[in-house]
């Protein structure tokens, strides 16, 4: 039978909250493990009454999903916390975003619904913008048409086993051009698949299909993520949990 | 002046290279301060990668230092790896600062941080890279400083050629004494240029400026002479001292990076100095006397830091943490404190020594029980006599049985290969040892899922130590000693499989002996192996042993002399040593003596405990031995009741008031 520690198990979760961040300025070039670290420490630092799991190495609850890529910034990454004792979400925002460095900034923290189902199921497509400087939009333009023409795109991805081919073109919903003084800027909705389409992937996808080579480095940001929704539109992951919240309003909270 | 951010130009380069975080800045705790609004700026260097040398105490003290003062301002950098190194020097863009990406060549000082010879190469390619000259005298008053510190700057000769000053000893006051100096020479409209400034830094304490002095050697390769070559500098150059520890208690916000670093914790120096007289170690040759920090300004460090960090770990920092004289004190009153916080405390490794459990179980109370490491640092009885860190194998072995029977699956023992006088039964007699605590281990356990991890270093004679007369092991040696440690560790595998063996091959160690006791005349190696494209040379898969070799051997041949004649030669007693006008304070005849004592395989016992056996320190630089106890403890911190938040906390967490220190006592100091 496996050791356990001596002593009680840890008090369990009594709250569990939903918080939308972000990734900005030079802070795009954190990967998903470093935010992971910044976010455990501005936790104790805010004091947050985190919950624990059990076991010799207790590790605060926090459930991360769909991190953007090192090097990509985002508007939208979302992370789920447990809480051993309850607190108002507005405030453990203000606090956790003080604790944050500058450029990880929480923008919202709602309590997740009884019975609402997991927030990663909510979560499975991404609006990318994708700035393109020295591209002309004619050109990307022609480059979006020939990508959604095509029934396939076949690009080489890197992955942890090696290189992998993978169909780019799957994955995108939607895609458009739109310019800018001296750039293009490609707007992008793409479905979160395993192994993922990132935007290295969509430009590579655009390069195979039209010899697309923007001279300088592309820079991504992820507008939103969410459920796609009929309109192809991508859905707030937290909608469901502020409807929730709203409703319940009038009863009293505890602090 | 205006000094522009390279950062523009840098964002681009980013993308391509891995771990890019790593060259932002952002660091929680970093700070910046406006470049026109001091006089004197200074940019501190790790010669190594970010994350080695984020975690670096000494840097982290001398930034709040530095910026602590209204004149001046610190900024950080550290080695850029080769790929980016590449990017950089293809676009034209230089080394630079995280604060604020300023350039490092606009900076009136570059302070460099020398833990370990192996950061030389790294020095060259961070001058490179800043588009300053790798030679001190090709320099002008337009660039930086160049200022070696850290414990390898105890013998800068190697660098001489390089750096314009080395600093010995302490920090955190001398940093302060040279901006003075600068910021004066300044406001003067700097008379004499740089030569003055570096006649009137030679001046300051502890500063050594390596141009100032001519070397010449005799037929026989030794150093016949060493003179200054100006009348205005001192003819021996002593180490700084910070005494009272308590005064500087810093860092007071250590910096928390995003990036992973190799200490994911914040450090706390409980104590400074050693006088266990192990006769290989140089950190604790010179940086004597002890001096303790009291219970109480530890407590307070440790609060002030956990809140400013957000860390989870604490360690408790020194050469040998569990001879503070209040430790046990310490250990259980910090454990009350963060009881139900999941804050571990924990110590580096120590002494084999039956308390040290105890201390260990205490501190492990409330945070994560990682493994348990003990320095016996040679396997035989005898050798350990040789070393002067004497224990029993009889206590060894039930020192670590008591580990595994209070519940620690896993056990560290660190020992050296390669010591004066070792033969292969010395290093044999590692693998009885860990079969026996194994088998022991097992026993007191009732388990067979324990573990004991040796892990063995290469010795390296250093300076300013009793074996720094020694004949260095050949890599030879080292291997061969090393193949018969394993197969002995390998010939029962149903103990054997419990034990695991850590080590390196011999070459490293080769290098760092050159690096460690070399001359001015090893320079050229080190310029030559960096054009060679050398460097990150602590990195096993950067370091290259032939390309040292070949350099070695061309660079020195003119000289008459080679890598065996700076390693594997044994020197006399009369032989001038090339950092004998650096003063440790440490007698030359007292380290002989000692030397001679190991030879006869004779203890000397601590002056902490025992009377004073003038090794030289204390007099020679006016110091003396800070020790407790105190008497005075630490009050548990109030932890402020959940559900009442505090802006901007939520509350409920670690959450403690302002430490009050219940003293009774002013701090024992003896001598």
């Amino acid at each position: 039978m496996a050791r356990q520690p001596d002593g009680p198990p840890p008090p369990p979760t009594v709250q569990r909250l939903r918080l939308r961040y972000t990734k900005r300025g030079p802070l795009r070039f954190a990967s998903h493990r470093d935010l992971a670290r910044a976010l455990e420490r501005a936790l104790r630092r805010a004091q947050v009454p985190m919950a624990f799991s059990a076991g010799f190495s207790p590790h605060p609850k926090i459930s991360y999903m769909g991190a953007a890529p090192t090097g990509a910034a985002s508007e939208a990454e979302y992370v789920e916390i447990g809480l051993a004792e309850r607190r108002d979400p507005e405030a453990v925002r203000v606090a956790l975003d003080a604790s944050l460095p500058p450029g990880i900034d929480v923008l919202e923290c709602v309590e997740a619904s009884a019975g609402g189902g997991a927030l990663a199921d909510r979560l499975d497509s991404t609006r990318w913008r994708i700035d393109l400087a020295g591209v002309e939009v004619d050109e990307l333009d022609a480059a979006v048409r020939a990508l959604l023409a095509a029934e396939t795109v076949v690009v080489a991805k890197r992955t942890k086993n090696g290189p992998r081919d993978i169909d780019a073109r799957a994955a995108v919903v939607s895609a458009a051009a739109s310019g800018e003084a001296g750039r293009a800027i490609l707007h992008v909705v793409v479905r979160q698949v395993t192994p993922t389409v990132r935007p290295d992937d969509v430009l590579a996808a655009l390069a195979a299909v039209a010899d697309l080579h923007p001279p300088l480095p592309p820079r991504a940001v992820r507008e939103a993520q969410g459920r796609l929704d009929d309109t192809g539109e991508v859905a707030d992951p937290l909608g469901p949990d502020r409807e929730a919240g709203s409703r319940c309003q009038g009863e009293p909270q505890p602090v | 002046m205006t000094v522009e951010s390279l950062y523009p130009r840098l964002e681009p380069l980013l993308a391509q290279v891995q771990k890019p975080i790593q060259y932002v800045g952002g660091e929680l705790n970093a700070q910046t301060k406006p470049w026109d609004a001091v006089r004197v700026h200074w940019a501190l260097m790790y010669p190594d990668a970010y994350e080695v040398g984020l975690p670096n105490q000494g840097l982290m003290i001398l930034y709040e230092v530095l910026n602590e003062r209204a004149d001046a301002l610190a900024e950080r950098t550290y080695a850029v790896w080769p790929d980016l190194a590449g990017l950089m020097r293809e676009h034209g863009v230089g080394q630079f600062t995280l604060e604020n990406h300023r350039p490092v060549r606009d900076f009136d000082f570059l302070g460099v941080s020398f833990a370990t010879e192996l950061g030389y190469t790294n020095l060259l390619d961070a001058l490179d890279l800043a588009g300053v000259p790798l030679h001190a005298v090709d320099r002008d008053e337009t660039h930086p400083v160049v200022v070696a510190g850290g414990h390898a700057a105890f013998n800068p000769e190697p660098v001489a050629d390089f750096v314009d000053c080395a600093v010995l000893g302490d920090g955190e006051q001398v940093v302060g004494d040279m901006t003075d100096v600068h910021s004066a020479w300044t406001a003067e409209g700097r008379p004499g240029g740089r030569t003055e400034l570096l006649a009137r830094l030679s001046r300051v304490e502890g500063v050594y400026v390596p141009q100032f002095y001519a070397v010449s050697y005799a037929a026989d390769g030794t150093i016949a002479s060493f003179t200054p070559n100006r009348d205005d500098v001192p003819t021996r150059v002593a180490k700084r001292t910070v005494m009272d520890l308590d005064e500087w208690p810093y860092p007071k916000q250590p910096l928390v990076p995003l990036a992973e670093s190799v200490h994911e914790r914040m450090s706390v120096e409980i104590f400074r100095g050693c006088t266990r007289g192990c006769r290989f170690c140089q950190a604790g040759m010179i940086t004597r006397p002890v001096r303790e920090r009291t219970i109480t300004g530890i407590g307070s460090m440790v609060d002030a830091g956990l809140r400013a960090t957000g860390y989870e770990e604490v360690g408790l920092l020194s050469l040998s943490s569990a001879d503070h004289s209040e430790i046990g004190q310490v250990a259980k009153e910090l454990a009350d404190r963060y009881e139900g916080t999941n804050t571990g405390l924990s110590l580096p490794s120590t002494r084999v020594d039956a308390f040290n459990v105890t201390l260990a179980n205490e501190l492990s109370r409330n945070g994560r029980r990682s493994g348990l490491t003990f320095a016996p640092e040679g396997g035989s009885e005898r050798i350990r006599r040789v070393i002067n860190k004497t224990v029993s194998k009889e206590d060894l072995v039930r020192t670590v049985t008591t580990a595994y029977a209070n519940g620690w699956r896993q056990v560290k023992l660190y020992f050296m290969c390669g010591l004066p006088t070792e033969t292969d039964e010395d290093v044999l007699e590692i693998a009885e040892l860990a079969v026996e605590v194994i088998r022991a281990g097992r026993e007191a356990a009732g388990s067979k899922d324990i573990r004991c991890t040796v892990s063995i270093g290469g010795f390296v004679p250093k300076p300013h130590t009793p074996f720094q007369w020694a004949a260095q092991a050949s890599a030879e040696t080292i291997d061969h000693r090393l193949r018969v440690l394993r197969d002995a560790i390998n010939a029962d595998r149903r103990i054997g499989r419990s034990i695991g063996l850590r080590y390196h091959d011999g070459k490293p160690g080769v290098i760092e002996g050159l690096l460690s006791r070399g001359d001015r005349r090893v320079g050229r190696v080190i310029e030559r192996v960096w054009r060679d494209g050398g460097h990150f040379d602590g990195w096993s898969e950067h370091f290259s042993y032939d390309r040292w070799a070949t350099a070695a051997a061309e660079e020195l041949a003119p000289f008459g002399v080679d890598l065996a004649w700076y390693t594997t030669r044994e020197r006399g007693e009369h032989e001038q040593l090339p950092w004998d006008h650096l003063e440790s304070g440490l007698d030359k005849e007292w380290l002989w003596d000692d030397w001679q004592e190991a030879l006869n395989e004779d203890e000397v016992a601590d002056c902490r405990w025992t009377p004073c056996y003038d090794c030289g320190v204390c007099p020679t630089m006016g110091t003396e031995i800070q020790i407790g106890p105190t008497g005075r403890s630490l009050i548990p911190l109030a932890v402020v009741g959940a559900g009442r938040p505090q802006d901007p906390a939520v509350g409920g967490g670690p959450q403690v008031d302002v430490a009050v220190d219940a003293a009774v006592a002013d701090p024992v100091h003896t001598h």
